[in-house]
């Protein structure tokens, strides 16, 4: 799960990292009115949204007047946001963040993820913060320093210290940026995250070290533990059908193809989707009902497939094990009529546990199904299919 | 022979009494899989599909000599469970559990390392279907009957996707020496290499089939290991070619965040380290007899 730049910051701050001073706002008039209440001179309206590569994208204002706030503001809310992250079709800005912009000396970059090969938590610094990770990666490898965190007994001072003397920092800078490497970590793992980047973190004039921009992902399977996480989650951020088969536990991700999927288990659901493309179509979702297909949860499939009008076949392929075939076999049935499923060739693929009686109910529903006997036979079915109504 | 379990393989099962673990107690035992205990935390001294249950593992292990356990725990409660497990001397750990938290199986894979190299246990999963040895022993959640005995090695990250490669390889009469599901997750116990060793000294797996998906390291490593020591034929397959770059493919470990993590980079580094490749995942079958033929 994702939260916004302002949801991080509170994060951050309440674990000891300095932040400038910030308020969200949901009109211009109250962007105004946190500027003021803010105090400073100048502000930056920040667009709040799930995705980076704002700034380039026109998604960060800089303002010296308060009318300005406000007209940054009115030109934020409301619109889409495209980023070289967001997709074209952009995400909706619903938020902003008015922060106080103060002049800065340097730009350093912190950052922190689940390392998987190490099963640890690594700690990434750099000079030249400001820029992508990925771009200092390829330009300065030399200039990135790390940091592994021992599970045991977590990030030490000393790998903190190392680290803030590393980056060339005065000793009142090291000791305020050893308390910001060790209050990010403590955020990161007090809150199950799986990702924290701070880019850039500030360092000011007067030796102030502040994070500007921050962005946290969190561990989906954790959120049972982070009610606090949980209550910050903006569903304006993700597709509508994403959202929607979140809520019924399904694993939905939608794709721009048209033959919808409807598959358990998430690999099998990958190798449909690759089959399809293979056979010479193009899958229109990512789609893993789970390991027990149950009839409520494939009529939910359907619902969530359908409701993308790209879809022009819907393709469902169910490896039965402790749900037997007969079982899915009625929920097809039902679902379709259920769902009144017309004009959309429909092809099913059952195969494992009581396959025979499960095609036999297919068959005699008198609903007028594709039935296919293998992955491979599956796949060109529906391609065909595809060919037949496009 | 196969590996992890045979037909003797004392198993105990952590979560016996829950529902998911009662019916799947069952169908191991009507599989034929030796088991000799249960575990649920209160639920000591009574018995279930008539096997003992205890209130601790380390009950359980003394009692009955379990040398193996089955995890059906809650994912809030599973990384306990598993540790509990390697503190009672369990020597194959298998965790069916899906949804634990990424930062407790980094505790569990760190107090492994307080057992020495040869006494510390296997963990396959969680997130995954089990393991299967055909004819012998079932440890997982698979339909014990779409596997045939026989000369295959099998290992999958994902659960469905090694049925169907089980179903694949019956078609065309040939069977499975063992089936390993390693699972789904970012931060898991065992991988494809862990059971290439074992496989590769097996006599009787003459192949071993390894069935990845898109992100993480595993797969380039095992490829990378299989070149260099590795004596029988390995046919690969990885899942994800149509999946988009940052978006998470229902296992928590299947995303593309990484270089090397998509499909298409890890099948050209298999290909680059001599695996033969399934060209899609219909012929995983009709690609391993290929392979079968040739050697």
């Amino acid at each position: 799960m994702d939260v916004h730049e302002y949801q991080a910051k509170e994060i951050l701050a309440a674990h000891g990292v300095a932040i400038p001073p910030g308020t969200v706002a949901f009109s211009p008039d109250q962007a105004v009115y946190a500027a003021t209440e803010l105090g400073g001179s100048h502000w930056v309206v920040k667009a709040q949204i799930h995705a980076g590569a704002r700034g380039k994208a026109g998604g960060v204002k800089f303002c010296r007047t308060y009318h300005e706030v406000q007209q940054a503001a009115r030109d934020l809310l409301g619109k889409r946001l495209v980023t070289a992250q967001t997709g074209s079709e952009g995400k909706p800005v619903q938020r902003v963040y008015v922060e106080v912009a103060d002049p800065f000396e340097r730009e350093i970059y912190l950052g922190y993820v689940l390392d998987r090969k190490l099963e640890r938590v690594r700690v990434i610094a750099s000079k030249h913060g400001g820029m992508e990770i990925e771009e200092i990666a390829r330009t300065m490898p030399d200039e990135i320093l790390q940091v592994i965190v021992e599970p045991a007994v977590g990030l030490q001072q000393f790998q903190a210290r190392e680290l803030a003397f590393q980056l060339g920092l005065n000793l009142r800078q090291v000791s305020r940026a050893v308390q910001t490497i060790m209050g990010a970590y403590r955020a990161f793992r007090d809150n199950d995250a799986t990702m924290l980047e701070i880019n850039p973190l500030v360092v000011t004039k007067d030796d102030k070290v502040l994070a500007l921009d921050a962005k946290m992902s969190f561990d989906d399977n954790a959120l049972f533990r982070r009610r606090n996480i949980v209550d910050m989650n903006d569903p304006s951020q993700s597709d509508p059908r994403e959202a929607q088969a979140h809520e019924h536990s399904l694993n939905y991700i939608g794709l721009d193809g048209e033959i919808g999927c409807i598959v358990n288990g998430a690999g099998l659901a990958m190798a449909t989707m690759d089959m399809i493309k293979h056979a010479g179509g193009n899958p229109a979702n990512f789609l893993d009902v789970g390991g027990g297909a149950s009839p409520e949860r494939v009529a939910t499939a359907f619902r969530l497939v359908l409701s993308d009008r790209r879809v022009k076949v819907v393709l469902v392929n169910i490896f039965a094990g402790i749900n037997r075939c007969d079982w899915v076999a009625q929920g097809v049935v039902d679902a379709v009529r259920q769902e009144k499923i017309e004009g959309v060739p429909l092809v099913v693929r059952l195969a494992g546990t009581n396959v025979e009686a499960g095609k036999k109910i297919i068959s005699e529903s008198g609903i007028p199904i594709i039935q296919a006997d293998t992955l491979a036979d599956a796949a060109q079915k529906a391609v065909a299919a595809w060919q037949s109504v496009k | 022979m196969s590996i992890l379990i045979d037909e003797k393989t004392p198993i105990l099962i952590q979560g016996i009494t829950g529902d998911k673990g009662s019916f799947h107690a069952k169908e191991m035992i009507d599989y034929g899989s030796n088991v000799v205990a249960g575990v649920t935390p209160g639920k000591g001294g009574k018995t279930h599909h008539g096997v003992p249950v205890f209130n601790t593992v380390r009950e359980a292990v003394r009692e009955t000599g379990a040398q193996a356990s089955i995890t059906f725990v809650a994912p809030a409660f599973c990384a306990d469970a598993i540790m509990e497990a390697a503190d009672a001397g369990v020597r194959l750990i298998c965790s069916i559990t899906d949804g634990i938290p990424a930062q407790d199986m980094m505790k569990v894979k760190r107090y492994f390392l307080r057992f020495p190299k040869d006494r510390r246990p296997m963990l396959v999963g969680p997130n995954c279907a089990g393991i299967i040895s055909p004819g012998k022993a079932m440890l997982g959640i698979m339909p014990g009957h779409i596997y045939k005995q026989g000369s295959v090695g099998l290992i999958s990250r994902s659960g469905t996707l090694g049925y169907e490669a089980a179903s694949q390889l019956k078609e065309l009469g040939l069977g499975i020496s063992t089936s390993v599901g390693i699972g789904g997750d970012p931060i898991n116990g065992s991988s494809f290499l862990d059971h290439l060793v074992l496989f590769d000294k097996d006599p009787e797996t003459e192949a071993v089939l390894i069935i990845g998906e898109i992100g993480g390291p595993q797969e380039a490593e095992a490829a990378a290991w299989i070149k260099e020591n590795f004596s029988k034929p390995v046919i690969g397959f990885v899942a994800g070619l149509t999946a988009p770059k940052g978006r998470r493919m229902g296992h928590a470990g299947a995303i593309i965040s990484a270089t090397g993590d998509s499909a298409a980079e890890k099948t050209e580094i298999m290909k680059s380290y001599g695996l033969t490749v399934a060209p899609n995942p219909a012929e995983f079958g009709s690609t391993v007899a290929k392979v079968l033929r040739r050697a």
